[in-house]
């Protein structure tokens, strides 16, 4: 195994993922496997190779007029959330 | 009526044969017998379609003509829908209803297409078998025993059974390509930036790519031309002009170089390689030359997109919070925990280890050894690709290494399982457009020939695969029981 119960227990964490108890063993497991796999990698020689971020070459943020292009439709929008008062999203408590 | 083409049906449309309201209802009674079976829907819009196609007919009598007007679709469950449930496979958005449209699903209605519904898919399109979808697995109409392929494994599904003749999808890793093989029908993945990614649920960003199924490479053509084009909403989406995709189509393919793919052959089973030679036959009597061409990384496709695509997918699945749209669990003790137990919940299996091995490979002390080398990896590929259309015009070779296989089979090895995509990552990281074409059987199962082209090439791809079907009837097939 290329991955502990501890270190799935800091990607889930870093992730905002619960795993429950019966689902760690399976995702050491699983996860390890796939890291093994993608360690093919680590045997190609890349000296000198630029990363590549994007598939098409030339490509540049396009800048627009700083002018209203949208208009608000939020009440529409949140009609999709969990909780919402007077148009705000509600969640737990945060700050005592 | 369902056998037909989209050609010949907006030839009918057109002459006031056949309305698109019977043809809606034809199709959906068809939807209705034929679909619980094979669970290809997520939604069905039964009602609106009617009305739709109450429109198109409107249109049609006023006396206007288009190639897709009045016929129906069905969009793959990533595409948002205005004020239609969008779910994207996933219980995270069992509850979300759209409140805009994608740009391929607006430009298609502008067209006058029919939405008969949404279709099943593997959660958040990430599957290569639709077994990860939150309302089940799809099956395959060759044999019900058998996946579909994956993630766009509704719409291949309802296109191979006549539900539909035509249907969108997304490809990440060949989830349009692979479906379409394993299904028997035409798939077609256009150039990264080809088509909007605007309304599309994200996977892995600078990989995701709109494109459509149909029985034909002519129907993709009309589909393409519809769909293709800039959109401002899409801040990758190419301002390149749009050429025409039907005219093309009957060029002759005499002097067009094809090469073929030294590595998708090494190691392929034989009845596989036969079907692909049989293929390579009919190019060279058409006129076609092949040589054979070697990309010698191609082999680190597959690692090299296991960690770019959880990568942008780890980023991209940080917006399910449940505190905005989505699942949201039930009473959460604080912020952290509504966090965690949302997506611990909301999200299936797959999902989750997607997103913890992108966390992994672009945490501190990983990200340089995982997720920089495999962009470096990826430049490799890429420049590969580039020296080979030096050469020649197309690049030939299988879209799958095996034909459908048993529901189940690879559910608990991911691995495995991410091994079917070997031949169609390649394009997706290169961002080039490849098209998949059915080309024969092994097992009595549908089996797919892909043809991938340079950038932008989507004209000369579907030109030598409509060439190809003139001269074979293999897309004609239909599976038994849905003639």
């Amino acid at each position: 195994m290329s991955l502990t119960r501890q270190d799935v227990e800091k990607i889930a964490h870093l992730a905002r993922l619960s795993i429950t108890d019966q689902e760690m063993p399976v995702y050491v497991s699983s996860l390890s496997s796939i890291v093994d796999f993608v360690d093919e990698l680590s045997r190609t020689d890349t000296a000198g190779v630029v990363p590549m971020a994007h598939p098409l070459d030339g490509q540049h943020q396009r800048l627009r007029e700083d002018a209203v292009s949208e208009s608000d439709h939020h009440e529409k929008y949140q009609r999709n959330a969990p909780a919402v008062t007077a148009g705000l999203y509600v969640v737990p408590r945060v700050i005592e | 009526m369902h056998n037909l083409f989209i050609g010949e049906l907006a030839e009918r449309l057109k002459n006031r044969q056949i309305s698109s309201v019977e043809l809606t209802r034809h199709f959906l009674s068809r939807i209705e017998r034929f679909s619980p079976a094979l669970n290809a829907f997520i939604t069905l819009t039964a009602e609106q379609a009617l009305i739709d196609a109450a429109a198109a007919d409107a249109r049609l009598g006023k006396g206007e003509r288009g190639p897709l007007l009045g016929i129906p679709l069905i969009h793959k469950d990533i595409f948002c829908t205005d004020g239609v449930k969008t779910s994207c496979g996933s219980r995270m958005l069992d509850n979300f209803v759209a409140p805009y449209d994608a740009t391929v699903v607006a430009r298609l209605k502008a067209a006058g297409t029919v939405m008969l519904g949404k279709s099943n898919m593997d959660e958040f399109a990430m599957g290569s078998s639709n077994e990860t979808s939150y309302y089940g697995p799809v099956k395959n109409p060759w044999d019900i025993s058998k996946v579909p392929g994956g993630s766009s494994g509704g719409s291949a599904a309802a296109t191979a059974a006549r539900l539909a003749p035509l249907a969108t999808g997304t490809d990440t890793g060949g989830s349009i390509r692979q479906p379409a093989a394993l299904t028997g029908v035409t798939g077609l993945k256009p150039t990264y930036g080809r088509v909007s990614r605007y309304g599309m649920i994200a996977f892995a960003s600078s990989l995701d790519q709109a494109g459509v199924f149909a029985r034909s490479a002519a129907d993709a053509a009309a589909a393409l031309q519809v769909i293709a084009g800039f959109d401002p909403r899409d801040s990758t989406s190419v301002d390149v002009p749009v050429p025409d995709y039907s005219a093309p189509l009957s060029r002759p393919l005499k002097g067009l170089k094809i090469g073929l793919l030294r590595e998708f052959f090494d190691g392929l089973e034989p009845r596989n390689a036969a079907l692909i030679e049989d293929a390579l036959n009919i190019f060279t009597g058409l006129g076609a030359e092949t040589r054979e061409v070697s990309l010698p990384h191609l082999p680190l496709s597959v690692p090299t997109y296991y960690v770019v695509a959880p990568a942008e997918c780890s980023s991209n699945l940080s917006r399910f919070d449940g505190v905005r749209f989505g699942y949201r669990c039930e009473n959460p003790k604080d912020l952290l925990d509504l966090y965690k137990r949302s997506r611990g919940e909301g999200f299936g299996a797959e999902v989750k280890r997607r997103i913890m091995t992108g966390t992994y490979v672009l945490s501190a002390g990983y990200f340089d050894a995982y997720y920089l080398k495999a962009q470096k990896a990826r430049r490799l590929i890429t420049d590969d690709f580039r020296s080979a259309f030096e050469t020649v015009d197309l690049l030939i070779g299988p879209t799958t290494p095996t034909p459908a296989f048993d529901i189940g089979a690879k559910m608990n090895d991911p691995v495995l399982m991410y091994l079917n995509d070997i031949y169609t990552i390649g394009a997706n990281l290169a961002g080039l457009p490849g098209v998949s074409v059915p080309c024969g059987f092994v097992d009595s199962l549908p089996m797919g020939l892909q043809l991938i082209g340079p950038h932008f090439a989507e004209a000369k791809l579907l030109n030598a695969a409509h060439q190809y079907q003139q001269a074979t009837d293999w897309h004609r097939h239909a599976p038994r029981g849905y003639e």
